[in-house]
């Protein structure tokens, strides 16, 4: 793969959240967004999600092959259906609801 | 790389489109290394404008193109565009053209906080980068305004973007829907101040029209009018009339119609490259003159275009071969070509870009149109003349001869007035009515005008006989203007008449003569009695005469007898 795993999660479960986030060199929304994303996966994922970071500055053609348009781009891979949310993520609301971790996470 | 500019201090460097006629009218393309915009209502066009600027960009000017399509996919549009000619796959292929589609899908896409529109430029980029591009058309960029709900940032980002197209210097073409009451709904204007095109797509009577106009070009003189434009199986074409100036060239060389007695009434024909109008009420022969001068341009070796609006081709020469004219050689042979449709079935415009195309592609040097009159029947009085207007500029300076054929509808104040007012476009016009007298109707010919020409102002009777067209003398004499059988009536009468004089005159002749013989007569015998008068005189001269003599000698012998000279006697003697 052409990026960096930032955070492994337990090998071929099922369950694993594969997360992908497209940014553009290290611009401080792309900084931004990894963190928020990185901070919401622990507090409702902890251990079940992976997390593939994707600078399309070194790799330009992903951006046609998954359709990027806007950065910085969250894309939900696993569980199905794909799911996307943009922006830095600093709207947690809103970024639970796109990935669809409300219902899930609700008591 | 293929520079072009409208004149020779022409301000901008600019990229031609290869678009017919859209060049002329921006006098040279579209600014060079800057943003256009290109608005327009749905369906007007304004994607195939964007696409044709590529592939001519790509296979005329050798300037590789990235598409970006907003609304349709690849696919989509490679088959849509097919239909014109243009094949996106093979130009893939050849590394001249990318095709991409830019998915926006509002539905799937969740705003949580910040972002920017990086990804596209990198794509952009790339997709520039991979082909050499010099050439960038953004098919809708709008579309984003649906696929993202902060606008603040988007409109930062659209102004970043065409500030990073001018750096990158591609010649772009951005399309956006006409909004409410502005150029754009987005007011993308706003952004692109160089050049903004605006296509709209108008309905007149259940007929479209299509038309461009060219709303701002910074920097250059543009045509500010509003020029039709036509998408066909060629692409897209524009049609910069009202551009045309008067300044064609005036050949002096005579085009016979085919009638010798009207070029005779022409002085030797019309003008070529000039305009003809044969005008006259239903039934009074245009048409079949209109055939002549069609048949004498194809025994000349000139082609000829002949539209028929309201015959079929194989009408019109079934009732041509009835006055003995056969077009059908020349249509075999190709150097006639017939195009007949309705008027009705497109709009104007439509109609005269069709026209200028068969007139670019067919080349011929007389185009017929019988009739034009049923163009008004498709727009408005004053687009039909400006239509016709346009149209006989444009054979004129291609030197071509037209010949327009208007019906009239009856009445006599009317007869002289055509109702598109095309007089004025009108070099030669030549008018044919109906004349009725003694219960029959006849053909009256005169030529009403003719630019240029000693031409014969007489009326002239046209009859359509079984070997063609014949012009004839009409008879105009104190009983008035007579046609047809009261003209052979008339002339049958002056023969009568004649006959009689001459008769009377030659028995005047007879009587004279006869006076003269007997005057001789009488002239012989007073001679003859003055010359025995004479006679008698000098018989009498001569008789007094010898009485004369005789008394002298008398006298001079009677003298010697009485020795009237004794003396000389004496002295003899003495």
């Amino acid at each position: 793969m052409n990026s960096e795993h930032e955070v492994p999660a337990e090998s071929d479960d099922p369950d694993v959240w594969e997360l992908r986030l497209y940014v553009a060199g290290q611009t401080p929304k792309s900084i931004q967004a990894l963190q928020n994303l990185q901070r919401l996966c622990e507090e409702h994922l902890r251990g079940r999600y992976r997390i593939e970071v994707i600078d399309l500055h070194k790799h330009p053609k992903l951006a046609k092959q998954d359709e990027i348009v806007a950065i910085p781009t969250l894309v939900r891979k696993l569980p199905d259906p794909i799911r996307r949310v943009i922006g830095d993520l600093s709207n947690v609301e809103k970024t639970l609801l796109g990935l669809q971790l409300v219902p899930a996470n609700a008591p | 790389m293929t520079a072009s500019t409208a004149s020779p201090r022409a301000s901008i460097p600019k990229a031609p489109t290869g678009i017919h006629g859209l060049d002329d009218i921006t006098g040279g393309g579209l600014p060079r290394g800057r943003p256009t915009l290109v608005c327009g209502s749905a369906g007007c066009g304004k994607t195939l404008m964007a696409m044709e600027f590529l592939v001519r960009g790509a296979t005329d000017y050798d300037e590789p193109g990235v598409f970006f399509a907003f609304e349709e996919t690849a696919d989509d549009l490679t088959a849509n565009v097919r239909s014109l000619g243009f094949d996106l796959e093979d130009l893939a292929a050849r590394d001249k053209l990318v095709v991409e589609h830019i998915r926006v899908e509002r539905s799937e896409i969740e705003e949580a906080g910040e972002f920017d529109l990086e990804g596209l430029f990198i794509r952009l980029g790339l997709a520039i980068d991979t082909v050499g591009a010099k050439r960038v058309v953004l098919d809708t960029l709008e579309t984003l305004f649906g696929g993202f709900d902060n606008e603040a940032i988007l409109r930062s980002e659209l102004r970043r973007l065409f500030r990073w197209l001018k750096d990158r210097g591609v010649t772009a073409v951005i399309t956006a829907e006409r909004g409410d009451g502005t150029l754009t709904r987005q007011g993308l204007e706003e952004y692109v101040s160089d050049c903004v095109i605006q296509l709209d797509h108008r309905m007149h009577d259940q007929v479209s029209t299509r038309r461009l106009r060219i709303v701002k070009y910074r920097g250059t003189t543009h045509g500010t009018n509003e020029y039709p434009f036509l998408i066909d199986s060629d692409g897209f074409s524009v049609l910069p009339l009202s551009s045309l100036k008067l300044d064609h060239v005036a050949s002096t060389e005579r085009v016979s119609t085919g009638i010798e007695r009207l070029d005779s009434m022409l002085a030797g024909g019309v003008y070529r490259g000039t305009s003809v109008l044969l005008s006259g009420t239903a039934g009074t022969g245009k048409s079949s003159i209109a055939a002549h001068m069609a048949a004498a341009s194809c025994e000349r070796g000139e082609r000829c275009l002949y539209y028929s609006f309201e015959e079929s081709p194989q009408q019109v020469l079934r009732n041509m071969r009835s006055i003995n004219l056969d077009l059908g050689p020349w249509l075999a042979n190709g150097m006639l070509h017939f195009v007949s449709t309705r008027p009705t079935f497109h709009g104007l415009e439509m109609h005269l870009a069709t026209m200028f195309k068969h007139i670019r592609e067919f080349d011929p040097r007389l185009v017929v149109i019988d009739p034009i009159s049923n163009f008004i029947t498709v727009g408005t009085a004053g687009e039909a003349q400006s239509m016709l207007l346009r149209l006989v500029d444009y054979l004129k300076s291609r030197q071509c001869t037209a010949v327009f054929v208007s019906l009239v509808s009856g009445g006599k104040g009317l007869l002289e007035a055509t109702e598109q007012n095309v007089s004025s476009l009108i070099d030669t016009w030549i008018l044919l009515r109906d004349v009725e007298l003694g219960g029959e109707r006849n053909r009256g010919l005169h030529v009403l005008k003719s630019r240029g020409t000693a031409h014969s102002n007489q009326v002239r009777e046209f009859v359509l006989t079984s070997h063609g067209v014949e012009l004839r003398d009409v008879y105009v004499g104190p009983e008035g203007v007579l046609t047809g059988s009261m003209r052979l009536a008339q002339e049958a009468r002056e023969r009568e008449a004649a006959e009689a004089r001459r008769h009377a005159m030659a028995r005047k002749r007879r009587e004279i003569e006869r006076k003269r013989h007997a005057l001789e007569a009488q002239i012989a015998s007073l001679r003859a009695q003055a010359e025995s008068e004479e006679l008698e005189l000098e018989l009498l001269l001569s008789a007094e005469e010898a009485v004369d003599r005789r008394l002298t000698d008398d006298r001079s012998s009677m003298a010697l007898s009485r020795r009237a000279d004794a003396d000389n006697e004496e002295e003899e003697t003495a």
